[in-house]
């Protein structure tokens, strides 16, 4: 399985983006091989228009089985995400990536209905 | 008299928001159309409330649209090239599909254009209407955007060729602009000839007068200033004006009895002393010989 965070660094230690367009980064942890990626989402947040939907775009070439970020996406990007089928996890910013993820496998965030 | 001008054009416009623009446009309207015919456009096409003032007849509806791209599966080879010319992310690839995000389109055809087989045809989507409405010598055009659009200055546009086809015999046309200093107040104010800032005299006032007269600065348009909630704050406003040789067009006082009329929706003209304000501003625009 694969889980999605959005996040403000590179590592497990790096503080959950609360943004989802325009998050800094996308880490992606592979449960199966153990090994978190990281996707450099900068080029999007340099955009003006439309960074909700272009960042679901890159996530569709992933395909997380899980999102983890803050605030939640808009309504731009979450008629793009819904086609993804994944579950979506809201306000675990003001924690790392390590605690939110240790918070979603005991069930501990907040899971949004698309 | 300009001979050249069969019309006027005069954009009501602030900068800060809440300043009293559809105040002055109402009034104004309403004094010109004591003698004459008046054009009043209200272009605040994302909350227009012009039409509150007046309980004239609505003549008619007419349905606005914009054009944006819609999917052809059947044809698309999905390479993908849509996605990459679209640069506001309304248009993205999802792999096995193509989804178009309608309130992010900026109607440029890029993707439906470059599609080499195809597959994004534009077709018209309802943005809003224009309403007109008949107040005797008052004509009352409307713009309404829709709930959930996310560009105003496509409806703007529409607004202003509507005036151009069907009403350029008016002589003096009052544009109700929208606050701010973007895309939609220059879309709203480039077509006039003139363009009135209403501001008050307070700090934040101030700021965003001079933001709305560097921006008019730049495509060169004529302007004046009329001061409203006088006498709530400092003086600087008028300073401005004088260095940078902006019109001082004339004041509206700050004063309780003007608010309460405006939040029942009632003109100020029913009051002799509060029409006296408006006639001087109306004879102030006339001077300028525009």
């Amino acid at each position: 399985m694969k889980i999605a965070f959005t996040s403000e660094g590179k590592t497990w230690e790096s503080k959950i983006d609360p943004r989802f367009g325009r998050a800094e980064y996308i880490l992606i942890y592979n449960q199966e091989k153990d090994t978190l990626s990281v996707i450099d989402n900068s080029e999007v947040t340099k955009q003006a228009h439309g960074a909700g939907p272009s960042t679901a775009q890159k996530l569709f070439e992933i395909k997380p089985d899980v999102l983890i970020t803050g605030n939640g996406p808009g309504n731009n990007a979450a008629m793009v995400l819904k086609k993804l089928n994944l579950k979506l996890f809201v306000n675990a910013h003001n924690s790392t990536v390590k605690e939110a993820y240790e918070k979603y496998k005991n069930n501990l965030l907040e899971e949004m209905p698309f | 008299m300009n001979s050249s001008k069969s019309c006027i054009k005069l954009a009501i416009a602030s900068g800060k928001g809440g300043t009293g623009k559809t105040l002055l446009s109402t009034n104004l309207a309403a004094l010109i159309a004591e003698s004459q015919n008046v054009l009043l456009v209200d272009l605040d096409v994302e909350e227009p409330n012009d039409s509150i003032f007046f309980q004239g007849k609505l003549k008619a509806v007419l349905p606005q649209h914009k054009m944006i791209p819609e999917w052809d599966s059947e044809k698309c080879t999905l390479c993908g090239l849509c996605a990459k010319v679209c640069n506001f992310g309304a248009v993205v690839d999802l792999g096995t599909s193509i989804s178009i995000t309608p309130p992010l389109c900026h109607n440029c055809y890029a993707c439906s254009e470059l599609c080499p087989v195809d597959a994004l045809p534009m077709v018209e989507s309802h943005m809003g209407d224009i309403n007109l409405f008949d107040n005797g010598k008052l004509t009352l055009l409307e713009g309404r955007l829709n709930t959930n659009e996310e560009h105003s200055v496509p409806l703007i546009e529409k607004v202003h060729k509507e005036v151009e086809k069907n009403y350029s015999h008016i002589k003096y046309q009052i544009f109700d602009s929208p606050p701010g200093t973007s895309c939609p107040v220059v879309a709203a104010t480039s077509k006039c000839h003139y363009v009135i800032l209403v501001t008050e005299p307070t700090p934040f006032g101030l700021n965003d007068l001079v933001m709305a007269v560097e921006m008019l600065k730049v495509y060169d348009k004529p302007m004046g200033v009329i001061i409203n909630r006088d006498g709530a704050g400092n003086e600087k406003i008028e300073e401005f004006c004088e260095k940078e040789g902006v019109d001082m067009l004339g004041k509206i006082p700050y004063d309780m009895e003007i608010a309460r009329a405006y939040s029942r929706g009632e003109l100020l003209l029913g009051n002799g002393s509060y029409k006296a304000i408006i006639s001087n501003i109306f004879n102030a625009i006339e001077k300028l010989h525009l």
